[in-house]
């Protein structure tokens, strides 16, 4: 049992302090909530030995996560491989280059079942039945399937213009799924609205303290993969810009238990051009973050013109020495295609994003090619696939004989035939 | 005047009310009204240097203030203005 590790719920703006419940702002001043832990009984019931000898999974780090009990729901979430990306390094001129591929975390491949791992295990500990989230489609599939799992009724709202991957991978399990006229920002604010009326634990907004919690896991995973050592530079996709500072908080947990070096991580964050509210915030150094009207990008993961979290994301990316940069969707798929070809990893648009920037960072200096540096991998490809279907050289159709396939394979010289690697 | 609606944790500041009524011709005017009639309100809305709160978002018929002049925003007595707590990602 973990109840003992949970305090409550504080305002990140005035400090005012609630019990755990499904709330996620504060009625002052509207702030958002934050999860308060006792890190010192934490220290006294946990050690790194003993969450090496858990299973690989997420929950191995129950403790410094917001349920009460046991969790209940996502019991396999987590413990994506973090990979020494070799040949992606190479390409980028760096020295030590680790890409951690939540494109394959289980069960809906995004990181999102982190989040709902965590949000649905409280959403059963605090008596909801009915759960909901809204959604530009990675959290829409985890909600249903994660709720389908644990027999919760859900209620799924997303933007009517979807890749049809997401649609489908949400609407498969049973759930209600909603699709609203407008983009996300409009959904989010129905979703608001309808979180008051209905009185239903909607993941990303009544549950939202809970459920942003889950992102941590994924900085817990990244520093024991690298032998409890936290990395120079993380470069982490933004979308409402919540993962970027929990992944800095895990870290900075870690630290306070005393259990890696001070940490001196950098932290970077990336963005689609045609949806770059926080990056603009960092690079204009604003003081609040101006909300895009209208998102227009391929990367319709991050295509979140207000980001509730844009502010604390932008403030730490200057307070850790890192930077926010954002690129276009030309650039997006090329860098999809730079990491299928060197890493055999097929990610998501926002994959190519956090990769794109990556290299941006890099050749702009901002990134130490000497350092070591982690890009975070949130979704995969398969879910996206109409974003890049016209910007893929299709394979040259033969008829079933030698001949024809000699006279393809000599045609040209091997690394520009027509067999090399999709877009090589 | 013009209509507020309040949603509802915000309604314990205004008697148990679902929407007020406010004069003025901007959002800031309007809202400025409601809160002299509410100060409990008011003082959630609005930080101390007369800005709304970071996390307080305000429309006008749906309309984010922040795309059209903020506070400066016009507003007719048929008007109706909102308020939603910032809300996240997904």
């Amino acid at each position: 049992m973990s109840s003992e590790f949970v305090r409550g719920l504080t305002c990140r703006l005035c400090g005012k302090q609630y019990p755990k419940e499904a709330l996620n702002f504060c009625t002052e001043d509207f702030g958002p909530l934050e999860v308060e832990y006792d890190y010192e009984a934490i220290g006294r019931a946990l050690s790194r030995e003993a969450i090496e000898r858990r299973p690989r999974t997420m929950w191995r780090y129950k403790e410094l996560l917001p349920i009460d009990g046991e969790p209940t729901v996502g019991l396999q979430v987590g413990c994506t491989p973090l990979i020494k990306a070799r040949r992606l390094a190479e390409a980028l001129g760096v020295r030590e280059l680790y890409i951690k591929n939540d494109a394959v975390n289980h069960p809906t491949l995004s990181f999102k079942d982190r989040v709902v791992a965590v949000a649905l295990s409280k959403a059963v500990e605090l008596g909801f039945d009915t759960v909901g989230c809204a959604s530009t489609g990675n959290l829409a599939g985890s909600v249903a399937a994660n709720a389908s799992a644990a027999g919760l009724n859900a209620y799924v709202l997303i933007p009517d213009n979807l890749e049809q991957g997401k649609v489908l991978g949400a609407t498969i399990y049973g759930a209600k799924v909603v699709a609203i006229k407008g983009n996300y920002d409009h959904v989010n604010r129905l979703c608001s609205q309808i979180a008051f009326r209905f009185g239903w634990g909607f993941v990303n907004v009544n549950l939202r303290p809970f459920y942003a919690e889950g992102s941590k896991s994924m900085g817990f995973e990244i520093a024991e993969d690298l032998g409890w050592r936290t990395p120079d530079h993380v470069v982490a996709p933004m979308a409402g810009g919540s993962l970027i500072g929990k992944i800095f908080k895990a870290f900075k947990e870690l630290e306070g238990l005393g259990w890696v070096d001070p940490v001196k991580t950098r932290m970077f964050g990336a963005q689609a051009t045609g949806c770059n509210p926080i990056t603009n915030t960092v690079k204009t150094d604003a003081k609040r973050v101006k909300p895009v009207r209208d998102p227009q990008t391929i990367a319709k993961s991050l295509a979140i013109g207000d980001p509730a979290d844009g502010f604390f994301a932008s403030k730490l990316m200057r307070e850790t020495g890192g930077w926010g940069e954002d690129v276009d969707d030309d650039a997006i798929v090329d860098a999809m295609k730079l990491l299928a070809e060197t890493e055999g990893i097929w990610a998501e648009t926002a994959g190519g994003v956090t990769l794109a920037v990556t290299r941006k960072l890099i050749e702009q200096g901002k990134i130490d090619r000497n350092g070591s540096t982690v890009i975070c991998i949130t979704g995969n490809g398969l879910k996206t696939q109409e974003a890049i279907i016209d910007r893929i050289a299709l394979p040259p159709v033969i008829a079933p004989n030698l001949a024809e396939f000699e006279s393809l394979v000599g045609a040209s010289a091997p690394a520009d035939s027509e067999l090399a690697p999709v877009g090589a | 005047m013009a209509k507020v609606s309040i949603p509802t944790p915000l309604r314990p500041a205004a008697d148990g009310q679902a929407s007020l009524e406010g004069a003025g011709t901007t959002v800031g005017e309007v809202l400025a009204d409601v809160g002299r009639q509410y100060p409990d309100l008011h003082k959630r809305l609005f930080a101390a240097e007369g800005q709304l709160h970071q996390y307080v978002n305000v429309f006008v018929n749906d309309e984010d203030i922040r795309f059209m002049d903020e506070l400066d925003t016009p507003v007719k007595e048929s008007d109706e203005i909102g308020i939603i707590p910032a809300i996240a990602g997904g």
